[in-house]
Order: C-alpha cells, then sequence, then structure tokens
C-alpha cells in the first residue's frame, strides 16, 4: 500500500536500510516520537478541548490559532480529536508489530534452527502468504468477520508477518553460520547454551530497527484500511476513522481531510527515519 | 562481440546447448512452482470462506431480506443447491480449485452471478492503472537517482531526501493531496474522472509517485555502492568518462535490486489500486472489493484476492526471467 | 612548508638511485614524480614522496597497509579520489604527451586520453575488477573502443590477439564468456590483457598478484616481466618482498606516507641501509628463519628453545579421511581423500596447498567440526571422530582453534574479557569465583602481549594483530594440548605476521603445545613447522620433514610449487 512496507523479497533489505547514512533529521524524529507518546499517554497535557464537545455554531471552521486543525462537522476541534486518538492508533500499530513480530519470531527461528523439511514447509507457506499483499488480506478478513478494532490489528499483524519471518530466517541462518557459534562450538559449549548466549540475541538484534520501522507501517495500514470505511468507524476519534468522516469534505473543507492525514506521514517519517539511524548504528557497531 | 562467429569452437556449443538445457529446466520447475503457489493461494481463500461464522446458506438468505432470523430446511435447501453447500467440504474444495483451472471463481452470495462475471471487465481498467504506474515510477526513480547518486552533497541531499519523504507517503494521503490541488483548486483535472486520459494522470501519480521513491532508495544505494567497487575504478582508468561509467558499468548492476522488487511492487500496486480508485472515482476492482467486502460477499473478495495472487505470481515470474538477461550469473550459479 | 618536511624531501633525494650514474638506460626516464604530497581533509597520506619510473624496467613500491603506496598509484592516473588534494613540484611523464607530459596540469578529459592509452592500470583480485556483467572481450576491448581504436570488427580481432598474447587458452571463446566463468589466473590475464591493449609505455600494477595462488602468481609475474621485455615501464605496488625481487629492478620501500629507502632492487634487499627495510626483510619467513625469533630488533638472532617433541603414540592420529560434498549441481565432489596423518605432543605439523587443495576441510575434521564420510581421527590413541556431540564436549578443551579472521569469530556483542572468561570456563580447572577469573583472563592477556586496558574493549576496536593475539589467548585458556591453526596470518601485513608467529612459536617453547598449522604460504609453513604435508586436490600428494620437502621435493606438483615461489634471493 505503501512503498514504506517491509518488502518480502531477499535478503538484502536489511542491509539496503542501513546503508542509508543517519539523518540529521533524528532529533526532529525523536520529538515527534516523544509528542506522540505524551499525546497517547496524557492526551488532556497538549490541548484545552474536549474531543467530545459539540459546538455547532463553529462547525466546519478553518484552521486558526483557537483550532489549529480547523473543526469538524459538530463543531469539534479536530486537533483535539487527533491528541486524544492517538492512544488506539499507537495501539493498533503496536499491537499488529507485536503480533507481526510474535509470528516471525516463530516461523524463522523454527525453520532456521531446524532446517531440513521444517524450513522447506515454512519457506514454501511464507512464499504462499507473500502473494496476498496485506491491505487486500485484511479486507478478506474483514468480510468474513466484519469491521473492528481487533479485525484491523489481527489482519495488519497476520499480513505484515510473512516479511518479518522470511527476515529472522535469514538473520539466524546468519548468525548460524557465523564464525562465533562455530568457534562457541569448539569450545565445548552445548547446542542450547549456544541458542541461547550467541544465536538468539545476535539474530535478535537487527530486528529492533525492524520493529520500529513496522509500527509506523503498521498506523499507516490500519489508517488506510479505515480511509476505505472499513477501519475503526466515525465518531471514534482514532486517526483513520478522522480520515473517514473527513472524506465528505474534500472538495469543500479538505483540510479536515489532509491535516489528519498529515499527521500520519509526519509520524510514520519520524518513525521511519528513527528506525533506519537505529539500523544504521546497530549494523555498524557489528562491523 | 558479433564478429567473433568465425570459429565458436566445439566447447562453446557444447556449453552453450548444456546451459540451454539449464535454463529449460529452471524455467519449467519456475512455472510448475507458480501454480502450486496459486493452489495453495485458492486454498487459503477456500478455507476462508468456511471460515465465515454461522450457517453460510442462512447468512446468504439474511444478506438477501436484510434480516437476521433462522430459515427452515426447505427454504435454505435450493440456496445450498446453488452454492453446492450440500456436497462434501472434500469435494467443495476440489470443485473449487479445479474450478480455478476453467476460470471459475465460484458464486457471489449477493449478486447470484459467478465471480468471474462480477469482477470481469473491472480488472482490465485497474491492470492498466497498475501497469502505468509501475512504469511511470521506474521512470520517474531512474530519472531522480541518475542525475542526484553521488552529484556533490547538495544534489544527493536533495535527491536522497526527496526519496525519503515521497516513499513515505500514504497513497490515501497523496491521492486527497492531488486531488485538492488539481482537481478543487486548480481545476486542471476533473474531480470524478472516468477511466479515460484525464481520470488516469492522478491515480497513476498517487501509485507511481511513493513507488518511485522506494525504488530511487533502493537504487541508489546499490548506485553508491556499485560506485565504490574496483571494475568501476578499472573502467576510469582506461580513460573513460564519469557519464559513461555510470551509464554503461554502474545503472546495470544498481537496477538489479529494483527489478527483484518490482514483481512485490506489482501486488502492492494493485492493493494500492484499490484506495485511488477509490478516491478519484474511477472504475475498476476497487469500487467491486469495497462494496463486497461491506456487504460481506466473501466468494468475490476472494475471487479479487486470487485473481492479485495470480498477478503476483506471475509478474516475479517475469521479474524472475528479466533478472536473468540482465544477471546472467544468476542462471550460471543455479 | 614545515622543516619536517623540508628534512623528509631532501632525504629523498639523497637516496635516489645511481642508475643514471651508470649510464644504463639513462635517458630514458619515463615518468618523473618530485615532492608528491597527498592528504585528504587533515590527513595527510603521501608527505612529499620523488621518484623515477624508467622504460624496459620495473619500479616496485613496496609498503604494509596505510602506507601510503596505493593512493600514489592512484594519483598517478589521476584518481586519488573526491576530497583529496594533490600537491606535487613535478609529475612528468616524457616525451610528446599531452600537455607537454605534465600531469600537474591535466583536466579531467585531458586524463582521460592519457588513462589506458598512456598509462595502462592492473588492479587486484580480477573478480571483482572486471565488470561481471559483461563479456570478457568487451571488457578487454573497452580501452580500444574510448580511445576510438579501429572499427568494432577490427576491435574484435585484436581483443582475441590480445588474450592470446597474455596466454589466454581458446581466446575467441574466452573472450565470450563472461569473468565469473574463467579461473583467477585467466581473469588477472584477462586484466592485464585490458591495461595493455593500447601498448601503453607505463602499466601500474597494484597488488597484481595478491590472492592468486603461488603457481598462478609465477605465471602473472612472468607475464609482467615479458612486458618488461618490450619496454614497457612498470610500476609494481606490493606488499610481498619476494614478488618484488622477483620481477623488480628498482624498489621503493614506503612506511607512513614516506619512501624510507630507495634504489636498486639487489641493493635495498641485500644490503638494506634503513632499519624499516630490515625488519622488514627479517619479518619474511623461510628457511633462514627456521627455529628463530622473527621480530629481532638489534640483538642477533636467538635460536628457540625448544621441548623435545614425544614421539610415542600420537596426540593427534587421522587415519583414512575422506569427506564429500554434493554440490548444488547434485554431483558429488570429494574434498577429503584418504587424508592419514600423526601429530605428536609438543610438535607443529604444517599442511601446505593451494585453495582448493581441501587443507581447512581436513582442519575442521580434525577439530570435529565436521564429520568425515570416511575413516577416523583418535585424541591420544581414543576415541575422538566418532564420539557423540555429548561425549566429546568434554574432551574439546583439549584441542584450541585460531582462525584465520578472528573478528569474525568473536560475539560481537562481548568484550574481549567476556570472550576469554568464557573460554576459561570451559577448561578442566574453571575459575570459581569473578575475581579469579579476573585474575587469569589478566595472565592470559599478558601471556598474548596485551595490557589489561584490553579487557573490556569490544574486538571492534582491536588492530588486526591484537584480535588474532586474543584469538590465540583464547584457544589457549582451557589449556589445550593442541591447536590448530587455520591460516591464522593470512590477513596480516608481514610485521604484524612477524609478531604473531613469534607469540606462536614462544608459546609452544614455554607450553609443550602443538600445533596443526595450516597455511598457503610455503615461507610461513617452513618457518613454523617441523613437518609438512602437501596437499593438492584433497590428497596428500607430499610428507616429510620440512627440510625433506622443501630442499628434496619428491612429487612434481611440490617441485613446481617450490620452483613458482618468489624468493628474496632472487633479486637482480
Amino acid at each position: 500500500m505503501t512503498a514504506l512496507s517491509v518488502p518480502p523479497t531477499r535478503a538484502w533489505t536489511l542491509d539496503r536500510v542501513s546503508g542509508l547514512r543517519a539523518r540529521p533529521g533524528t532529533v526532529v524524529a525523536l520529538a515527534v516520537v516523544a509528542f506522540i507518546v505524551l499525546a497517547a499517554l496524557v492526551p488532556g497535557l497538549l490541548t484545552s478541548h474536549s474531543p467530545n464537545a459539540i459546538d455547532l455554531q463553529h462547525s466546519l471552521g478553518k484552521p486558526s490559532l483557537a483550532h489549529p486543525f480547523g473543526t469538524d462537522a459538530a463543531g469539534r476541534d479536530l486537533f483535539t480529536r487527533v491528541v486524544y486518538g492517538t492512544r488506539q492508533s499507537l495501539g493498533i500499530g503496536l499491537g499488529a508489530t507485536a503480533l507481526a513480530m510474535f509470528i516471525a519470531i516463530v516461523l524463522g527461528f523454527s525453520a532456521g534452527l531446524a532446517g531440513g523439511w521444517v524450513d522447506v514447509v515454512i519457506t514454501r507457506v511464507l512464499e504462499v502468504a507473500f502473494a496476498f499483499p496485506v491491505l487486500l488480506l485484511a479486507l478478506l478478513l474483514i468480510s468474513i468477520r466484519g469491521p473492528s478494532m481487533g479485525t484491523e490489528l489481527i489482519a495488519v499483524g497476520i499480513g505484515s508477518a510473512p516479511g518479518y519471518a522470511r527476515m529472522v530466517r535469514g538473520q539466524v541462518l546468519n548468525v548460524r553460520e557465523s564464525g562465533y557459534v562455530e568457534a562457541a562450538g569448539a569450545l565445548g559449549h552445548p547446542r542450547r547454551t549456544v541458542i541461547r548466549r550467541h544465536l538468539f540475541p545476535n539474530a535478535m538484534r537487527p530486528l529492533v530497527a525492524v520493529m520500529t520501522l513496522g509500527v509506523g507501517q503498521s498506523i499507516v495500514w490500519a489508517s488506510g484500511l479505515a480511509f476505505l470505511g472499513l477501519g475503526v468507524a466515525p465518531p471514534s476519534p482514532e486517526w483513520g476513522a478522522l480520515l473517514d468522516s473527513g472524506r465528505d469534505y474534500i472538495t469543500t473543507q479538505w483540510w479536515l481531510e489532509i491535516l489528519p492525514g498529515l499527521l500520519i506521514v509526519v509520524v510514520a517519517l519520524a518513525v521511519t527515519s528513527l528506525g533506519r539511524t537505529l539500523q544504521h548504528r546497530l549494523e555498524g557497531a557489528s562491523r | 562481440m558479433s564478429a567473433v562467429t568465425l570459429d565458436t569452437g566445439p566447447t562453446v556449443a557444447r556449453l552453450s546447448a548444456r546451459s540451454g538445457v539449464r535454463t529449460a529446466r529452471t524455467v519449467a520447475l519456475k512455472v510448475v512452482t507458480a501454480v502450486l503457489v496459486l493452489i495453495a493461494a485458492a486454498s487459503v481463500t477456500f478455507f476462508a470462506q468456511l471460515l465465515i461464522p454461522g450457517d453460510r446458506a442462512t447468512t446468504i438468505l439474511n444478506l438477501k431480506t436484510g434480516r437476521a432470523q433462522t430459515y427452515s430446511p426447505s427454504e435454505l435447501a435450493p440456496v445450498k443447491a446453488k452454492f453446492g453447500f450440500d456436497h462434501p467440504v472434500l469435494v467443495q474444495y476440489l470443485h473449487y480449485v479445479g474450478g480455478l483451472f476453467k476460470g471459475n471463481l465460484g458464486t457471489s452470495y449477493t449478486q447470484y452471478r459467478p465471480v468471474t462475471q462480477v469482477i470481469g471487465s473491472e480488472i482490465v481498467p485497474s491492470l492498466v492503472l497498475t501497469l502505468l504506474a509501475l512504469v511511470v515510477a521506474w521512470v520517474l526513480a531512474l530519472t531522480v537517482t541518475l542525475l542526484t547518486v553521488k552529484r556533490g552533497r547538495v544534489a544527493t541531499a536533495l535527491g536522497s531526501g526527496w526519496e525519503s519523504l515521497t516513499a513515505s507517503l500514504p497513497p490515501y494521503w497523496i491521492g486527497v493531496v492531488l486531488l485538492v490541488v488539481f482537481s478543487v483548486e486548480l481545476r486542471i483535472f476533473p474531480v470524478i474522472g472516468g477511466d479515460g486520459v484525464s481520470g488516469t494522470v492522478l491515480p497513476v501519480l498517487t501509485l507511481a509517485i511513493p513507488l518511485a521513491g522506494f525504488l530511487g532508495q533502493v537504487t541508489r544505494d546499490e548506485f553508491e555502492k556499485v560506485l565504490d567497487q574496483p571494475f568501476i575504478t578499472t573502467a576510469r582508468t582506461r580513460g573513460m568518462g564519469d557519464t559513461a561509467v555510470r551509464l554503461r558499468h554502474a545503472l546495470r548492476h544498481s537496477v538489479i535490486p529494483a527489478i527483484t522488487l518490482s514483481g512485490w511492487a506489482l501486488g502492492a500496486l494493485l492493493s494500492g489500486a484499490v484506495i485511488a480508485e477509490n478516491i478519484f472515482g474511477r472504475p475498476g476492482i476497487g469500487q467491486v472489493l469495497v462494496t463486497a467486502v461491506n456487504t460481506r460477499d466473501v466468494p468475490t473478495v476472494s475471487g479479487i484476492v486470487l485473481v492479485v495472487a495470480a498477478v503476483y505470481v506471475v509478474a516475479n515470474l517475469l521479474v524472475d526471467l528479466t533478472y536473468r538477461l540482465v544477471d546472467p550469473r544468476l542462471g550460471a550459479r543455479s | 612548508m614545515t622543516v619536517l618536511n623540508a628534512r623528509t624531501t631532501a632525504s629523498t633525494r639523497a637516496n635516489t638511485p645511481a642508475t643514471t650514474d651508470t649510464g644504463h638506460q639513462a635517458g630514458d626516464a619515463l615518468l618523473t614524480v618530485e615532492n608528491l604530497r597527498v592528504s585528504f581533509g587533515p590527513a595527510e597520506v603521501v608527505k612529499g614522496i620523488s621518484f623515477t619510473a624508467h622504460a624496459g624496467r620495473c619500479l616496485a613500491i613496496v609498503g604494509e597497509s596505510g602506507s601510503g603506496k596505493s593512493v600514489t598509484a592512484r594519483t598517478l592516473v589521476g584518481l586519488t579520489g573526491p576530497g583529496s588534494r594533490v600537491q606535487a613540484d613535478r609529475i612528468t611523464l616524457d616525451p610528446g604527451s599531452p600537455g607537454e607530459g605534465d600531469l600537474t596540469a591535466l583536466g579531467e578529459r585531458a586524463w582521460r586520453g592519457v588513462r589506458g592509452k598512456e598509462i595502462g592500470f592492473v588492479l587486484q583480485d580480477a573478480l571483482v575488477s572486471l565488470d561481471q556483467l559483461r563479456r570478457v572481450g568487451d571488457e578487454v576491448g573497452e580501452p580500444l573502443r574510448l580511445h576510438g581504436w579501429g572499427d568494432r570488427s577490427a576491435r574484435t580481432e585484436r581483443v582475441v590477439e590480445l588474450l592470446e598474447s597474455v596466454g589466454v587458452p581458446e581466446p575467441e571463446m574466452r573472450a565470450r564468456q563472461r569473468p565469473y566463468e574463467l579461473s583467477g589466473g585467466l581473469r588477472q590475464r584477462a586484466l592485464i590483457a585490458s591495461a595493455i591493449a593500447l601498448d601503453p609505455r607505463l602499466l601500474i600494477a597494484d597488488e597484481p598478484t595478491t590472492a592468486l595462488d603461488v603457481t598462478v602468481q609465477a605465471q602473472v609475474l612472468d607475464l609482467l616481466a615479458a612486458s618488461k621485455a618490450r619496454g614497457t615501464s612498470i610500476i609494481l605496488i606490493s606488499h610481498d618482498l619476494s614478488v618484488v625481487a622477483r620481477l623488480a629492478d628498482d624498489v621503493a620501500v614506503m612506511r607512513h606516507g614516506e619512501i624510507v629507502e630507495y634504489g636498486p632492487t639487489r641493493q635495498v634487499l641485500r644490503r638494506p641501509q634503513h632499519e624499516y627495510t630490515q625488519a622488514l626483510l627479517d619479518a619474511v619467513p623461510s628457511e633462514h628463519t627456521r627455529g628463530t625469533r622473527l621480530v629481532r630488533g638489534d640483538a642477533p638472532a636467538a635460536p628457540r628453545k625448544r621441548r623435545p617433541v614425544d614421539r610415542g603414540r600420537p596426540l593427534l592420529d587421522a587415519r583414512n579421511l575422506t569427506k564429500v560434498y554434493r554440490g548444488p549441481d547434485g554431483v558429488d565432489r570429494t574434498v577429503v581423500q584418504d587424508v592419514s596423518f600423526e601429530l605428536f605432543g609438543g610438535e607443529t605439523l604444517g599442511i601446505v596447498g593451494e585453495s582448493g587443495s581441501g587443507k581447512t576441510t581436513a582442519a575442521k575434521i580434525a577439530l570435529a567440526l565436521l564429520a568425515p564420510e570416511g575413516g577416523e581421527v583418535l585424541l591420544r590413541g581414543a576415541a575422538w571422530s566418532t564420539l557423540t556431540q555429548r561425549q566429546r564436549r568434554p574432551l574439546r578443551s583439549r584441542v584450541g582453534v585460531v582462525y584465520q579472521d578472528p573478528l569474525s569469530s568473536f560475539d560481537p556483542r562481548w568484550s574481549v574479557g567476556r570472550i576469554l572468561g568464557d573460554a576459561l570456563s570451559r577448561g578442566p580447572k574453571p575459575p570459581s569465583s569473578k575475581a579469579e577469573t579476573r585474575d587469569r583472563v589478566f595472565r592470559l592477556l599478558e601471556q598474548v602481549g596485551l595490557g589489561a586496558e584490553h579487557l573490556d574493549a569490544g574486538p571492534l576496536r582491536l588492530s588486526g594483530g591484537q584480535r588474532q593475539r586474543v584469538a590465540i589467548a583464547r584457544a589457549l585458556a582451557p589449556e589445550p594440548e593442541l591447536i590448530v591453526c587455520d591460516e591464522p596470518v593470512s590477513a596480516l601485513d608481514v610485521s604484524v605476521q612477524a609478531q604473531v608467529l613469534d607469540l606462536l612459536t614462544d608459546l609452544q617453547d614455554d607450553l609443550g603445545v602443538s600445533y596443526l598449522f595450516i597455511s598457503h604460504d610455503l615461507g610461513v609453513i617452513h618457518h613454523m613447522s617441523d613437518r609438512v604435508l602437501v596437499m593438492k586436490d584433497g590428497k596428500v600428494v607430499e610428507r616429510g620433514t620440512a627440510d625433506e620437502i622443501f630442499t628434496r621435493p619428491q612429487h612434481a606438483y611440490t617441485q613446481r610449487l617450490l620452483t613458482a615461489l618468489p624468493r628474496l634471493e632472487q633479486a637482480s
């Protein structure tokens, strides 16, 4: 859906992203992330309005000092709604990424450690999974279970899992063939110890950065579903839901659609940039 | 090196014959794998239909009447017969998978027509949109990358900045921005454009711009690596100029990763098309799909998912073959 | 210019070889460089060097990594790289070259006319120095095309002639293949063919034989010698004094961006004036260095104090080892075939062979990291290779290992202290407290010549030599009877290599540990080994004491290896 998503092909993806320079915008990115976390934890700190205070006299207002993002059809302050919607959106992003990572780690480690037919079966399953783009897989699931936040979370989680799983498998194979794993074996450490001390931590290391990228990505996916009217539904202030309700005003009050969207873009950019910096650091430290 | 045909010699003939057989075998294997992947994908969508909560015949009747109630066996029987629910699951499964090879994707729960008819002509505009977007994305990516990679700090920063920015743009947002700017404010394109030329430009850009950013990032990274390779230095020591080094040596190496990603990109573009069509009111599977999801017409959704999966599989097959043309090493190694 | 720099320049001038005085080819100074300085940002990597290359002669620029030799070579073709600053009183290519031969004044366009036409350039490792995606013929013919030589069909013919002239068999076919389809030797020949395509008057070869097997190296050196005989001037960049001895007429020894000694090869290699040159020459392991330390300083070479080798029951007994790998094409390849050897307590057994000889596979079987298809390995007369993993684990501490690339054998997250502490815990007397671990880690570091300050360092922050010392300390920690050393010095500069080899021999003298020593380097093997196995294509073709093998080789292959081996004494 967006080009940011983790591509399912080839192991060099990790190298590719890490090859990018650490960007000067890291500080800005950190500030954005701090703002988002604050908005999710204590939204009242960032805005004095209430997200549900209806004020029909000031409906569909243009952005102003009092209402930086304008007001919606019911006269509610859009900026406040965005702030209050953060918790749910971030929750979906974190939840979906956690689910995807869990699946990926189970599949990737099983395939990479067991090898043989287990590896063949898992690799084939992943190959089939790649034939389903995330958005379409999500839509299939929604058509079966009906739209809800849970469905959205599961759909995005399952949809992005194969990409991570292939990455984890590649990492495990890399580390398994590494000199230090062989050296640990030559010292007479049991296989279990080698896996626990060397294989697991080293294979997991690059995933920290990938997970950061994944959270931004999941938020983008989920809000895309909502944009189509198939995710979290209005009047929830979840970001996707705000996009959904803003669509009716594209030709007249476009800011109701573009500003919440812009926020998603900024968050996605910030998280991506942080993820890359992290990746760059991690790669640099192990080389 | 066409002139060296004077004496190919027995070794060359033997070598090329052997590699020919090998290539044919690899291609055949790839095709078989692709078919198996599709069958597996069909199995997934089939079993997805079994996951619908409750009795399917009841669901179908409820969808028709718009109520939630129970029906007598005599009311359900014709529905079960029409959709084949009266057969054992295994038979239904074999029928479904077998139907794929005859171009049969099952029957819509809401429209009571074959899914192939429902999707039918809608798939063509979507494919046109997707392919155009892929081409435009490549042109954009190559232009920006070639003009800015390792061309001094300012150009490089501009190029890579543009790429990371566009690569992060979700299609729904860039689509809305394009719509607001070019249709609402500037009035260059109609707000609802259909599938003519004027209705195609903005949707294509919506899909192509983020993809171009992504392909550009991949290509730039590879280009930078390749320009540091010893064979590039060798070419320079022969007296080759910078532009020639880039075009004759570096370019071919650096597009390889982006090519391998294009098969995946086509799948992603098709799902992006759903959103773009939705924003611009362009005919295509997007409209059908959203309606089907809303009405919980699972066979139609499954059918579209399968078609997209097929496009993905075929695209990757083509990418694999193109890749061999650009990088003959792959054929030699496998 | 600072005082220091002025002194440098003066000293290099003073050392300019006396070739012009002898009258030999006096008028043929082709390339003259005076007071060349190259810096990248604040770092000056070439600090005012001067030299002259003559037609029909070879000037070698020798140095270790970081000496500035490669930067110098690239500067001579105007490809020093972005961010560099080049200054020189004079760089001239005489006579009749573009811009009156003054290379310092050339613009990019004029440089292009010089590169490939007036000056040919050969890089090391042709696998990455030729464009893998293009045909060999297109690569070889590229200088012809760039400089507008002939038409398409004439160039095609010329390419075949060129390939033939550098000894590539079936040149028509090879021209149509791609670089990865050629062997390493053929690739390097093709690369040279490309560099000499337009018959340049100067050929610069940057480590042209590094990474090549010794027999292939000899062929490539012969090829360069033939080019020299035809009147081409050659500048050879190399870290290997033996290679230099074989080809060069003049030698410039570089260190830290300066030329410390410059003169005719024979004089520099036989009667070095500068202590660094002397140290470099001493550090080259060979038959003459056997039984002595390589790093001498001012002291005369003291003989080793060996412990007697226990010739009773062998420590390690490998019997009829066979290992078969199935290739991706389904064809089985026997990489080790019927290999037997015995290693006695306190002894060093060397295994020497070219790439693909199966020596590393044999080492892995000896370590029981790889199970052989046939044969078995006994340790102190008891089963070793046939044990189960669980049975073998407690015995592992008796066999240590040192790899070629120490960095990849360390967990990147672990500090030196943790690496060594972990190894100690596998020994027969694992430390019982943190304090004891720390003490013993310090002692280990001391034993391998490292200070306590390295305890908390990550392996990434160590130099190559320090890393290899830590690797040796790790191998020593569980107090093994045998250490398998798989190409332990191949990635090191010659002076660092000398230190590491000295450390290994010292440890053997102190502890009586045995070594199974794997190397492709005949000099290193001769220096280190008591007995030697020569391997080729998975088989042992010859075995004997080091002196037997190196002075009276019986097998034709061993003889060929020794003939191909470049030696310091070859300096002409």
